[in-house]
């Protein structure tokens, strides 16, 4: 295994966030602590608690899923995309690296970051409410898990795009709508029974539900459904993109 | 001198049907400078991708150091370093960055000195901490030479290493292979310009629609297919050629102080001594001569058009 090419791609990629430290992390906290002082504060204040948790805390989870989410599509499609657009991607193609080790690095990069992200939120929202977290296990398996995941769809998304338009496509009208209605601020409980069956399809309602319940013990659906929910989503992303470098889908004519 | 590639019936056609490369065969030699000739199109590029990993071959094998490119992948691309025909760099990274990202890329442990080396022999040691977007266009070009070499490679290719670069800069660039060969790399490049195959190329193989039409040494190639042109400096202009020489094809100058007879070097007869003789009965004298052999880019031209 060519594990200096492995750490070279990791390590220049999170020097791209060291060198883009604004976008990287202080964006996505700043949007983060004013979701904070919107829903948590000052409609949170009117909300009454949800299953005994206070409308603050209960929102955590979901806010840190979904950066995440978004954050790990954008890191990974983005790091595959670029050198694509401007034409560096030969030199990873054209070296002695394996697809595995390519995939492992970009997207254990973009993984990274959304780890790191999420790790800052989690602090930053400890600022406006206090946090207790009963399975702090779980919260790291959750985390690394759905940050792995996602980075992997952002890397086939980074492959399959043709264009920024098509990169920014899939985040913006499938990924955002399944994050809002995947009860990142609300439990689905609170919705009419047609619509709470219907939230079932969202895959995203089992990755908040699952992280939810690492701090609260609280969950839509049971934490082994939306573990085996992520790992069957994991597994669909791992055979997409073995089969795109395989037949070289985009990367090679 | 043992081959270091071998490419054996390689073939590529793409999914829209265009069939770039049709059963090439081709033997690189190790430490040699090889030019691969064509015109846009040919091919060229195509060839260079496949052997490099970048493009899917259709049919046929290709093995470099012995190591076939597909199966044993690692040990063939360990040997390959490409400067690809465009500019593609990350702007916003600093020169030393990039050229480590490389030899990290072929699973080489960080070497500062080699680096370090290779950055102050192709200029560019006072840039190393500058971003590639403030470089000029000559520097970049430098920048691509110096991380393919980055991890020492033994074969380079240089996918028309001088298109659209001053002519200074074309000079810096066949002194850097030079400079290569001597240090034992094997050069294969591709070019449009004849001039930079006769003066840097051993062997030289023209490509042309997906075939290879030929491969030869470059003066061997010179010889077998050049034309040589005798001009003749006259005493005093001359009003017409004599009838008697018209046998010859001779041209005259517009200024009439000059003729100049064509002939192939590889004909039995030159009739070289005949056509002294001839113009001295003619009563026509001449100050000076001298002969002249016809470019690449004449024979490359004929060969190209023989073929359509």
């Amino acid at each position: 295994m060519n594990l200096r090419a492995v750490q070279s791609i990791y390590l220049y990629e999170m020097h791209r966030t060291w060198r883009t430290l604004w976008q990287s992390v202080v964006s996505p906290v700043i949007s983060t602590s004013l979701y904070f002082v919107v829903f948590g504060a000052a409609i949170g204040s009117r909300i009454t608690e949800i299953d005994g948790i206070s409308y603050g805390a209960f929102i955590v989870p979901g806010l840190i899923m979904l950066s995440l989410l978004t954050q790990s599509i954008s890191n990974a499609s983005f790091a595959i995309y670029f050198p694509k657009f401007v034409g560096t991607i030969y030199e990873v193609m054209s070296a002695p690296v394996s697809y595995f080790e390519i995939v492992l690095a970009y997207v254990g990069a973009a993984a990274t970051k959304s780890i790191i992200l999420g790790l800052i939120i989690l602090a930053t929202a400890h600022l406006f409410v206090p946090l207790h977290i009963e399975h702090p296990v779980w919260m790291l398996v959750f985390m690394v898990l759905t940050a792995f995941t996602f980075s992997l769809f952002g890397f086939i998304i980074g492959i399959w795009a043709g264009s920024f338009e098509q990169l920014q496509i899939v985040p913006l009208l499938i990924i955002t709508p399944l994050t809002f209605l995947g009860g990142s601020f609300y439990s689905i409980s609170m919705l009419p029974p047609l619509w709470q069956k219907i939230s079932l399809v969202n895959p995203v309602v089992y990755l908040v539900s699952g992280f939810r319940w690492s701090f609260f013990e609280h969950s839509d659906v049971g934490v082994g459904i939306s573990l085996a929910m992520t790992l069957a989503f994991l597994a669909v992303c791992l055979a997409i993109v073995s089969w795109m470098f395989r037949t070289g889908y985009r990367l090679k004519t | 001198m043992q081959n270091i590639i071998s490419i054996a019936n390689l073939s590529k056609t793409y999914a829209s049907g265009f069939s770039a490369l049709k059963g090439v065969d081709l033997n690189i030699r190790d430490g040699e400078i090889f030019a691969l000739l064509g015109p846009n199109g040919a091919g060229k590029t195509t060839l260079i991708s496949i052997v490099c990993g970048l493009v899917n071959a259709s049919g046929g094998s290709v093995t470099a150091g012995g190591h076939d490119i597909v199966r044993d992948y690692r040990a063939a691309r360990s040997l390959i370093g490409l400067v690809p025909q465009e500019l593609t760099t990350d702007a916003f990274e600093t020169v030393w960055a990039t050229v480590n990202l490389s030899r990290g890329l072929f699973g080489k442990r960080r070497d500062h000195a080699h680096v370090e080396k290779l950055l102050k022999q192709l200029s560019l040691w006072d840039k190393k901490d500058e971003k590639i977007v403030t470089l000029s266009g000559g520097m970049k070009r430098r920048l691509m030479i110096a991380k393919a070499l980055s991890h020492e490679p033994r074969i380079l290719f240089l996918d028309e290493p001088t298109a659209g670069v001053d002519v200074e800069l074309r000079r810096d660039m066949w002194n850097i292979v030079r400079e290569l060969r001597a240090d034992g790399v094997t050069v294969i490049l591709t070019t449009h310009y004849i001039e930079e195959a006769e003066e840097m190329a051993d062997r030289i193989g023209v490509i042309n629609k997906g075939e290879l039409i030929l491969v030869e040494e470059t003066a061997a190639l010179m010889n077998k297919l050049g034309k040589k042109a005798l001009t003749l400096q006259l005493h005093c202009p001359l009003d017409a050629i004599p009838d008697t020489l018209s046998g010859y094809a001779l041209e005259l100058s517009a200024d009439r102080t000059e003729l100049t007879y064509t002939y192939d070097t590889q004909g039995q007869r030159t009739g070289i001594t005949s056509l002294l003789t001839d113009l001295a009965a003619a009563g026509i004298r001449f100050r000076d001569l001298h002969t002249e052999q016809s470019s690449l880019e004449e024979i490359f031209v004929s060969l190209v058009s023989e073929r359509t």
